[in-house]
Formats: structure tokens, sequence, C-alpha cells
């Protein structure tokens, strides 16, 4: 799942996401959202129309929706995504020192920054007894540092080029 | 033949558990993905058993080279000889956690021979009013962390008549649901997780238990995106529960009809908050709603719905199993029944306690926490998530019960509890409070959408020594209208963890200039 590389943006793919959803679910702005960005990585412009007339509601009425959650995004996701959990049971065992180091690992090494995104902020991954937690390309990591960040993306692109 | 199981909880997964079962399995062995013991400090922990519902030994800390190197035995050092006879499980008294770590998540066969399905049948056996009696009668109060009797609003629920959808013809079919909030984002909290993880059946048989309860028929449990290990598990269990009857029409041969399926949040920490929530499943921003009409009258597209916290109706199975008094028996004060506490941060032991209510916060940390995981002197402990008021190690012999936290100046909320050693800076933890309100507010209330703003700038002057006692005030008279003018807990309690850090850590805001003048 997590390795899967996405496809490219296809209007009549995107149809058949929506379709079923809005016949189905009677809130399905946000559903359809989900279906999108779970399908193509990202929710382009052209999705934000499609879903306002599939719905029958406004291109505003998408829009404020699409901005309101963190996790829908506008631009496809970097290769080999890397979040750093920046929540206080991380704080307390170093996650600020390991955003600093790891940011800091992707300034001497860009192709690593252009990999990773190199951090999007999340709160809180759920594993706040073995902090500094991460998630790499989707896997949880639990007392992260930056050589297993490393090791993690350079498996997690390895495999995504075997897929 | 030895059974060897090996947790599949991200937790465990996250400290390289999955290597552990491939190497096991390349070796030719059974292996058994349970759910996780909550020993976190521990993972991998591998366990054996001589059969499947033998009693097991087991070995801490497991690595994949180290099963590649020849089978763990007694003489290994990491061995722990009886996993149930480790203090920190043998001192719990669980509950909720009944199954959890002890049988596979999905195999519905292992459910039932440790117990499942015997709370759901016992309710199926009562009327729907029983039903809330005994839950009343227990006395569970809601674990997200406002510690709302459940009885009560199960009760609210059960008198309201099934409605059609908000919009819809008065003859259109009508609903009751049973939402569950599962937007666990309270740092330090991941007891739903791992119960969702580790134990998915019990949680949908509570769901169904609270659906025959209240007349429910469909389910929801609102499940955070950050938790991908959680929503593959309970979708498993979802099939599974359908494929054996226990979900859908005429549950285990009765009239009950209900499903249940699985909405995924999209990163919004204030749709934890009820209303929010229901935003949320309707499609929309999670923007908060005032009260009333309560959820329980018009909830879910208007119609009457039940929102429990996971643990909330994670509880119900077993206080119907094993009876509501010997639950209310249990605990103290209004205060009954269990918590699963979750030590977490800079702590030596993390992991999951349940307990009943009344235990000390010392208790939980030293005995069962065994300190901070640094070795340096404990200097603060959260308790109750981001908006939980930071306590001083002096304070803690408190007693981790909903009203004598209140009396504290804290809160239990969801039953998190974060360590911080004297490395930490008490002016940034209080800084990054009021930021973290900026990120997730959802902006419907001025005062939590300006003010958690102006609360980081005012901070920020502070700690550089600009007008510090001018400044200090407006902070103060800042988190006192965040307080009084904000809807929800979002902005009205994050004023709690920055006061806190005030007021019992004013050393920390003295800007370096002042500090060494």
């Amino acid at each position: 799942m997590s390795h899967a590389r996405y496809p490219e943006w296809h209007a009549d793919a995107a149809e058949a996401l929506i379709a079923p959803i809005v016949a189905r679910e009677p809130g399905p702005v946000l559903l359809c959202l989900q279906a999108v960005q779970a399908h193509f990585g990202y929710v382009p412009g052209d999705a934000v129309a499609m879903i306002a007339e599939a719905c029958n509601v406004s291109r505003a009425d998408v829009h404020g929706v699409f901005t309101f959650y963190a996790d829908l995004r506008d631009t496809p996701p970097p290769v080999v995504p890397v979040r750093l959990c920046a929540a206080e049971a991380c704080q307390a065992v170093g996650g600020r020192e390991l955003k600093t180091e790891w940011v800091a690992a992707c300034g001497d090494d860009t192709e690593l920054a252009t990999l990773t995104g190199i951090d999007e902020p999340i709160f809180c991954l759920g594993n706040c007894a073995l902090g500094p937690a991460a998630l790499v390309d989707g896997e949880l990591m639990g007392c992260a540092d930056v050589a297993r960040l490393r090791a993690a993306v350079t498996q997690a692109q390895a495999m995504g080029e075997g897929a | 033949m030895s059974i060897w199981f090996v947790p599949r909880d991200a937790a465990a997964r996250s400290m390289g558990a999955d290597a552990v079962a491939n190497a096991l399995e390349a070796r030719g062995e059974t292996v058994v993905r349970n759910g996780s013991r909550g020993m976190l400090w521990m993972e991998p922990l591998l366990e054996r058993a001589d059969e499947r519902h033998g009693p097991r030994v087991g070995w801490a800390n497991v690595t994949a080279g180290q099963i590649d190197a020849g089978l763990p035995d007694e003489q290994a050092d990491n061995f722990i000889g009886a996993v149930e006879a480790v203090d920190y499980l043998a001192r719990q008294n669980r509950w909720i956690y009944e199954r959890v770590g002890i049988t596979d998540p999905v195999d519905p066969e292992d459910y039932m021979a440790h117990g499942g399905l015997t709370g759901l049948k016992n309710a199926l056996a009562m009327s729907a009013s029983e039903v809330v009696q005994a839950v009343t009668e227990s006395g569970l109060r809601g674990r997200g962390g406002a510690g709302f009797p459940a009885g009560i609003k199960w009760r609210t629920v059960a008198d309201q008549a099934p409605a059609p959808h908000a919009g819809e013809s008065p003859s259109a079919p009508a609903h009751k649901y049973i939402c569950v909030n599962a937007d666990e984002g309270d740092s330090g909290t991941f007891a739903d997780r791992m119960l969702m993880e580790g134990d998915p059946f019990c949680l949908l048989e509570g769901m169904t238990i609270a659906a025959h309860a209240v007349g429910a028929d469909r389910g929801l449990v609102y499940l955070r995106s950050e938790y991908p290990d959680a929503i593959a598990t309970l979708q498993s269990a979802i099939w599974i529960a359908r494929e054996q009857g226990w979900l859908g029409n005429n549950i285990l041969g009765s009239a009950l009809c209900f499903d249940v399926e699985i909405r995924i949040g999209a990163g919004s920490y204030v749709c934890g908050e009820e209303t929010a929530m229901l935003e949320s499943l309707e499609g929309r921003r999670g923007m908060v709603r005032a009260k009333p009409p309560l959820p329980a009258i018009k909830g879910l597209f208007g119609t009457p719905t039940v929102i429990n916290n996971v643990l909330t109706i994670a509880s119900v199975p077993s206080i119907l199993a094993r009876g509501a008094g010997a639950y209310a028996a249990l605990g103290q004060n209004r205060s009954l029944g269990t918590q699963v506490f979750q030590l977490a941060g800079n702590i030596a032991r993390g992991g999951i306690v349940e307990t009943p209510f009344g235990i000390s916060a010392k208790a939980l940390i030293e005995d069962f926490g065994g300190g901070t995981r640094s070795g340096r002197p404990l200097r603060a402990v959260q308790i109750g998530g981001p908006l939980g008021a930071y306590l001083t190690p002096e304070k803690l012999d408190v007693a981790m019960e909903y009203e004598a936290l209140i009396e504290a100046g804290g809160m239990i909320g969801h039953g998190g509890v974060v360590l911080f050693d004297d490395s930490v800076n008490m002016a940034e933890q209080a800084r990054f409070a009021m930021d973290f309100c900026v990120e997730e507010s959802c902006g419907k209330c001025t005062p939590c959408r300006i003010g958690a703003v102006r609360g980081v700038e005012t901070i920020d002057k502070i700690r550089a020594g600009k007008d510090v006692e001018a400044n200090t005030e407006l902070l103060r008279d800042l988190c006192d209208v965040m307080t009084q003018g904000s809807l929800c807990a979002m902005g009205g309690l994050t004023p709690n963890p920055v006061l806190s850090a005030l007021n019992e850590f004013p050393e920390d805001f003295a800007s370096p200039v002042i500090a060494t003048g």
C-alpha cells in the first residue's frame, strides 16, 4: 500500500471513484476528497470542481473542506515521505533535536530532501512510549534517529523501485 | 511443538517485530501475531507456549539477528520468564484489555475462547432498558475526557424515536447511530489504538451492545488517519464479524440488525471534539457546533446519536459479562471501574496500565513506569493530553480519578501520563501549547482562533525580556478570555498547560539576559 506509485490524474478514473460515494453517502464531500487523494496521491484542482458538481454544492464549499484538513494536499507527495512526530511525548525524548538534525541532514543532501520532502510535521502517531516516533513512507518507526531514518528511506526506495 | 507469539501491534512493529516474525517463519516455526501486552519498553516481546492456550514465557527486545543465531532459550540474557508473572502485568486488573496481547486479534475462535461475546449474549437475553440500567449501575463514565455518565447518555438516546436524515422526507428510513470516537489525538495516549489493533472484536461487541440498548441500526468508527495499522485491523475484524453473524441482520439469531463502518479522519485534532467529529462525519469542515441540541437528541445527520470514546464502548462487554456490580466495586468516589492509563514520554517502562481508578500518579510513574528513561530527575508531568496541566513532581500524590485531578488543577483526559526530565524548558512547552492551538483551532471562536496567535507572540515577548510584567499580565488575561469565551475544550483548556507552566516554572520564562543579570 505505502509503496504504490500513484497513477497520473485521469478525469474518468476520478469520476468512477466519486460517483458511487455520492450515490451512497449522505455527506459525501470529504469522502470524495479522501478517495481522490488515496488514488492519485493528491487532490488536483480539477477534482474539486468535479466533486462540487457531483455533490451539488459550490466549489467554495469543497475548497473549504479541502483546506480545513491537514492531510489533504494539492500537489503530489514526495516519493518516500518522512513525517516526524511534533507532539509533547516525543518532545520529551528529543523530538525537537531530532527534527533539527534531520533538517540538517537533508540540507547536506538535496537528493534526500527531494525524496522525502524533508518533513511534514505530524501531531502524535500513538507511539508515545517509544519516541521519538516517525512515519517513513507510511511505516511507523520508534526510537527514531537520523541513521535509522536514512536506512528506512533507502529500504522504502528500494522496495518502491522493485515494485 | 512450540508456538511463538510476536505482536502485530504498530508499536512492536515500529521496533522490528515483523523482522522477528519473518526470522522465526524462515526457521519453519509456527508464529501467531498477537496484540501487544502493553509493556512497550520490551518490544518486540517474543513469547513461547507449548500449546495454543498454554502458559507463556517471554524474551524482551528480541531482534531478527538473535533468532537467526538460534531459537532463544531460558539462558538468554533477555529471557523474562513467565510473562504473566512480570510485576508490571501481575499488578494490573484488566477488564477492557483482558484479551489484548493474549489473542490473535482477528481470530474469532480465539476471541470466543477467551470470553468474547459473553457480554453480548448476556445483553441480548436482557431487555434494552435493562442493558441501559446495567451500564448506569456500573458507574461507567466517558473515557474521552469529559466523564459524562454513559448510562445517562444511552438512556437519552433510547428515549428518542429514530429519525430520518435531516432534509429527507419524514417517510424516509429512520435511524439512530452509534458513533465511536477513535480520533485519539492527544499526545501520550495510545490505548484506543492498541485496543483496536489488539482486540478489535471487543470494540465491535461493545458497539453492538450499545445498539441493542438504544435501538440503533448503524455504527460508525471515526478513526484517525495517523493510525494505519488500527484502520487495517479493525476493517479486517468488521469483515470477519459480518461473516460470523456478529454484525448485520439478526445478530446471533436475535432480532437485532446493526452494522459498522469505519470513517477515516484527515489530520485534524479538533475533530476529536464530538460535535466537530459529527461535522466531519457529515463531510464538512470540522467546526465545533454549539450545544444544545445535544447529539443524543439531534446528532449525526440530525438523528439521535450515541457518541462514546473507544475505551468507554470497549468497557461495556466486560461489564455485561462480569456484572455491573463487580465493575462498580472497583475505583473510588465517582470514578468507578478501571481506567487504562498510558505511560509515555521520557519514561523507563512506558506502556499500558489498566487498574482501578484511585491509584496515585506517583505509583503509576514510579512503581510501574520506573521514572525517567534518561535517568535524569523528573521535572514535569503532563496528565490528560495537550490540554492538561503540567504538574510538578511534588504534586504527584494526587489520586488518578476525575474529580481529584480537577481539584489538583489537572484533568484525567484520556488517561495519558507524559514525563519530562530536567532538560525540559517549560516556557517552550507553554509556547507549544499555544502554537498547537494556532495549528488546530477550528476557527469558530475568536478567543481560540486569534487568542492562540496572540498567546504565542506574548510568550515570545516575555521570553525575550520585553515588558515582562505587563506581558505576563496580558498572557493571564488572554488565558482567561480563552477559558471563558470558547465553545469547546480546544480554546477553553489550552490555558491549562500555559498557566501551569507559568505558575509552577516561572524561572523558565525569564530571558537569559535577566537570568544572568
